[in-house]
């Protein structure tokens, strides 16, 4: 079995998927379990597969659906699976954030969306095979396909909620749409020009035959591919539709795609600039070596989106909405890590990508919670809660200092990443929106930290008859924790948090070994 | 750009389908991005995809080449089942029930070490490409499904505001939000809350 | 905002004209995407590697077989989604219906119901046809599937949708698409389990008395089967769903 354990990734949740909805109407209580262990299943063929590449030689490992190998047969002509440091990771993230939302999962759905529990499972499952299956892809007509099951699931998993949440899913429709065919139609020229889907069959053609980098068929597929996965992650112009469906969402959705949607888009784009377009294409300009018109624009519009997400998440007055808008500006950081062009600003990007998938998750956990008991995330609706639910809010402010970046939690290390790559490469304004946005984090968790731990209101007026704790009203104060089955999931994200933090230099190991082949800069690229 | 005759020439000429497929992703994608009413945009949605539909199957285009399916000479099963109902005529071994092409296939199995043979460069050339059709018919099953939970999506709004115009469900939406009171969390009196 | 709209669109427009001229001219036969060895192997080897006449099948099918798949997978999604959106819940199901105009009682039409009762059959035969013949013509799952499905249309036009509804409830539909996916991935796991990669349909020659080849022609029109099952049960939930705004009642 350990030979297949890619396939088992998917096997998994997609049988998973099916019996929630063969089940689903009949017996809505088994589709909780199911869910659970299928991903329990899948997360544990995913460490098998992390193992097996860590013993492989070349560090990565392709499996051949259909049994297509390239020995035998042209490579391409079957779709292939790779498996190297980079996508193993990324799809750990993902198996793993899917676990513990589904084991979390069990009180919201019953209560959010009743007598659709076997619909919401079945599609849950299947948004986690879809963006597993992005993560590990060697096929780039294959990753459409996933980005499709993705996003379909992703229509409706936020458009069961409320009708707000359907009308924000409509733009999400119209802008996924759009971002999803610029994909689709770049790869049709990338596919007219090289003639194969396969990933490396397209990366050596372009290594191959240098003429073809002065094509202007390759150049729009690159401006193709670029703009559509720059839709597809909310980038900041694009980012329209994200903040109201994520906010209108069931809780359960807003855990799972706040974490893993835009940061698997973000993984696309690095894997379609390294190893599809490779490096000498994505970055630099056919004749000397400055970079291109990208590397010179795309920093400025990032610092651009951090600004602006930043602001606006600063204008907020409620937890969840804010969240949204953080998770705009952390695109920004990471969109901005990798075209600093830099190795460590590479590293940092990657980095940031897990670790922000563990720190939203984090948070969105913690807000869901605070949706259950108080029926609103308005700031007003914080007043006490620390006194309540001391182990809740606990894990809620270490992914809170994570986002802000305060050590050991994995959010200062990645962070430390991005702001060195930064620096070598001589991008000041990258590094100003860097800081700008964690001065806005800052003041944003102390004001929630003033909220959930003291009883002040929205006008700081104090309510109370004393100081801290002590104005609260005996009634509010008394303890009230969160159901064991919400509170260990978002304890053990928060200990993920700080484990990945701990251990950051394990982590950026497995990453040096994936970057280190392709020659990026290590001090500036310009 | 267009000053040039030669360029037109062979824009117009020569990629006339590519110039026809731009013309129709455009007008699908003013259509999702200006139109007003949310029907409208998935109009310009389907034209959009159709658009790019037509730019792979031009893509999969060979001069003077016929459809992907094999022609009789090399057809894996024609040409033998020609060749083996010569040899053994009595034969009639059944065994298997599932298949389609019952005649053939029987015939194949009891001469299953056969090997259909592959066809040479020059032969090649008479086949159109397969693979752009193949993507095709996926792009257009996720044509279609996307296009169904818009449609979904389209009736649930209208279900909650009564309209599919853009501006009118956003004026209804922010009147929503206005009217909506922050639930009393803030009260001074003391009062139990257990969620 | 239609003036931005249009500025985008045009710039859109020259990128992609500007492409143009860079591609190769129309049905040229030594063009990349023609003479690659991928698109070679496919015409050249098909009938070597899976005895399937139909390029594109076997292309669909086997080769490219975990797209397609997903490919199913998605139609799936589709069926779920439109229900999870449209059913009505809780205290949002007794919120009255919206009142449509067309909703009279009217009794099915005499010549437009027996001339369905003609039809249908017709329809049907041919869906299973195109299914299964999907080998050696054009056709194969999702052509047979849709016409299949059409069927079951046809019969909520010419009657009401309870009367189609009493032949396939939406409920059960679904089941049966899930049946469809299981099908396929069930064939994929299977050939897995017998030692191949998944969805290496060769490895079930171990179980079928027939040659590795034709372990794949046989395979493939399984899947072909699955995807049908899904896709017909699909369409006819979408229209179920779509022509009734969730309710499930009532004619067109």
């Amino acid at each position: 079995m350990s030979e297949n354990s890619i396939a088992l990734i998917f096997a998994f949740p997609l049988f998973g998927a099916v019996f929630c909805a063969l089940f689903g109407r009949k017996s809505p209580n088994l589709c909780h379990p199911i869910s659970v262990a299928s991903l329990a299943g899948a997360l544990g063929a995913g460490i098998e597969t992390l193992r097996r590449v860590i013993a492989s030689e070349a560090n990565e490992v392709s499996y051949f659906f259909g049994g297509w190998n390239a020995d035998a047969y042209p490579r391409g002509v079957g779709i292939e699976f790779r498996a190297d440091y980079l996508g193993t990771l990324i799809m750990l993230v993902v198996v793993g954030v899917a676990f513990l939302v589904a084991w979390y999962s069990k009180l919201p759905v019953a209560e959010e969306t009743p007598e659709k529990e076997g619909y919401f499972y079945s599609l849950f499952l299947l948004q986690v095979t879809g963006l597993a299956g992005i993560s590990l892809t060697g096929d780039a007509f294959n990753l459409y396909v996933l980005i499709e099951v993705a996003a379909l699931t992703g229509y409706g998993l936020i458009a069961m909620g409320s009708a707000r949440a359907a009308a924000a899913t409509f733009k999400y429709v119209i802008l996924g749409t759009i971002g999803a065919s610029f994909y689709l139609l770049g790869v049709g020229y990338l596919y007219m020009k090289t003639g194969t889907l396969n990933m490396v069959g397209i990366e050596q053609f372009i290594t191959d035959n240098e003429s073809l980098a002065d094509s202007a068929a390759m150049q729009v597929a690159f401006v193709f591919v670029c703009l559509g996965v720059l839709m597809k992650m909310a980038f900041f112009p694009f980012h329209a539709w994200l903040p109201s469906a994520y906010f209108h969402a069931p809780t359960t959705t807003s855990c799972l795609l706040a974490p893993l949607v835009t940061k698997v888009m973000i993984y696309v784009m690095i894997r379609m600039l390294l190893t599809v377009f490779g490096v000498e294409f994505s970055f630099k300009n056919t004749h000397d070596d400055e970079g291109n018109i990208w590397t010179e624009v795309l920093p400025w519009l990032v610092v651009l989106a951090i600004l602006c997400a930043a602001t606006m998440a600063l204008a907020q007055r409620d937890v969840k909405k804010m969240l949204t808008y953080l998770i705009v500006a952390e695109v920004g950081y990471m969109v901005g890590g990798v075209w600093v062009y830099n190795y460590y600003g590479l590293i940092g990007s990657i980095f940031h990508i897990i670790s922000d998938a563990c720190m939203t998750l984090c948070l969105f956990l913690g807000v869901g919670i605070i949706l259950r008991k108080r029926k609103t995330t308005h700031f007003d609706g914080l007043r006490g809660l620390f006194r309540k639910m001391p182990f809740t809010m606990t894990g809620f402010f270490i992914g809170g200092f994570s986002i802000i970046g305060l050590p050991p939690t994995c959010g200062f290390f990645s962070k430390w990443y991005l702001i060195t790559g930064g620096m070598l490469a001589e991008r000041w304004e990258y590094i100003v929106a860097l800081m700008f946005s964690t001065m806005v984090m800052v003041v944003l968790f102390f004001r929630l930290i003033e909220r959930i731990h003291l009883a002040v209101t929205e006008s700081g007026e104090n309510i109370g008859h004393g100081h801290g704790d002590l104005a609260l009203p005996k009634s509010e104060t008394f303890f009230d924790e969160a159901p064991l089955s919400m509170l260990i999931p978002l304890l053990l994200s928060a200990g993920v948090v700080l484990v990945i933090g701990v251990f950051n230099q394990d982590v950026v190991n497995l990453l040096q070994d994936f970057l280190e082949p392709f020659n990026l800069p290590k001090g500036t690229g310009r | 750009m267009f000053g040039e005759e030669g360029l037109l020439n062979e824009l117009l000429v020569e990629r006339f389908n590519y110039c026809v497929y731009v013309v129709l992703l455009l007008i699908g994608l003013y259509a999702m991005i200006a139109k007003n009413n949310l029907i409208k945009k998935l109009i310009g949605m389907s034209i959009f995809q159709t658009a790019i539909i037509l730019f792979y199957v031009s893509i999969g285009v060979k001069e003077g080449a016929t459809i992907p399916i094999y022609l009789a000479e090399h057809d894996p099963h024609g040409h033998h089942a020609e060749h083996i109902v010569h040899l053994d005529e009595a034969n009639t071994i059944d065994v298997s029930e599932e298949n389609a092409t019952p005649l053939r296939l029987s015939h194949e199995q009891d001469h299953g070490h056969h090997a259909p043979r592959s066809l040479t460069d020059e032969e090649t050339l008479g086949y159109a490409n397969p693979l752009p059709h193949v993507l095709m018919l996926t792009a257009i099953v996720v044509g279609v499904a996307t296009l169904g939970v818009a449609l979904a999506l389209t009736q649930r709004i209208y279900r909650a505001y009564g309209t599919i115009e853009e501006d009118a469900v956003l004026a209804a939406i922010q009147a929503e939000d206005a009217a909506t009171v922050i639930p009393d969390v803030l009260a001074t009196k003391p009062k139990a809350k257990k969620g | 905002m239609k003036k931005v709209a249009l500025a985008v669109t045009l710039f859109i427009g020259a990128l992609l004209l500007y492409a143009a001229k860079d591609f190769s001219v129309w049905g040229h036969l030594q063009s990349p995407a023609s003479a690659s060895p991928v698109s070679k192997h496919f015409i050249a080897d098909t009938g070597v590697d899976t005895e399937v006449p139909n390029m594109v099948t076997a292309v669909l099918a086997d080769y490219r077989g975990f797209d397609t798949m997903f490919e199913t997978v998605v139609i799936f999604i589709a069926g779920i989604a439109i229900i999870a959106i449209l059913r009505r819940t809780g205290a949002d199901a007794d919120s009255p219906a919206i009142q449509r105009e067309s909703d009279v009682v009217a009794e099915p039409d005499l010549i437009v119901t027996n001339t369905v009762r003609l039809l249908i059959p017709v329809i049907q035969l041919f869906a299973f046809y195109v299914l299964a013949h999907g080998h050696v013509s054009p056709g194969g799952g999702f052509q047979g599937g849709v016409i299949m499905g059409a069927s079951f249309i046809l019969v909520a036009l010419a009657w009401d949708l309870p009367k189609a509804l009493d032949r396939l409830s939406v409920d059960r539909a679904i089941m049966l698409a899930g049946v469809g996916i299981l099908i396929y991935a069930g064939i994929g796991l299977f050939s897995m389990l017998l030692g191949g990669e998944f969805l290496d349909y060769a490895e079930l020659s171990h179980v079928l008395p027939v040659s590795r080849e034709m372990a794949r022609y046989h395979a493939m029109l399984g899947v072909e089967i699955g995807v049908a099952f899904t896709v017909t049960t699909v369409m006819f939930a979408i229209y179920a769903n779509l022509s009734t705004r969730g309710r499930l009642e009532g004619g067109l």
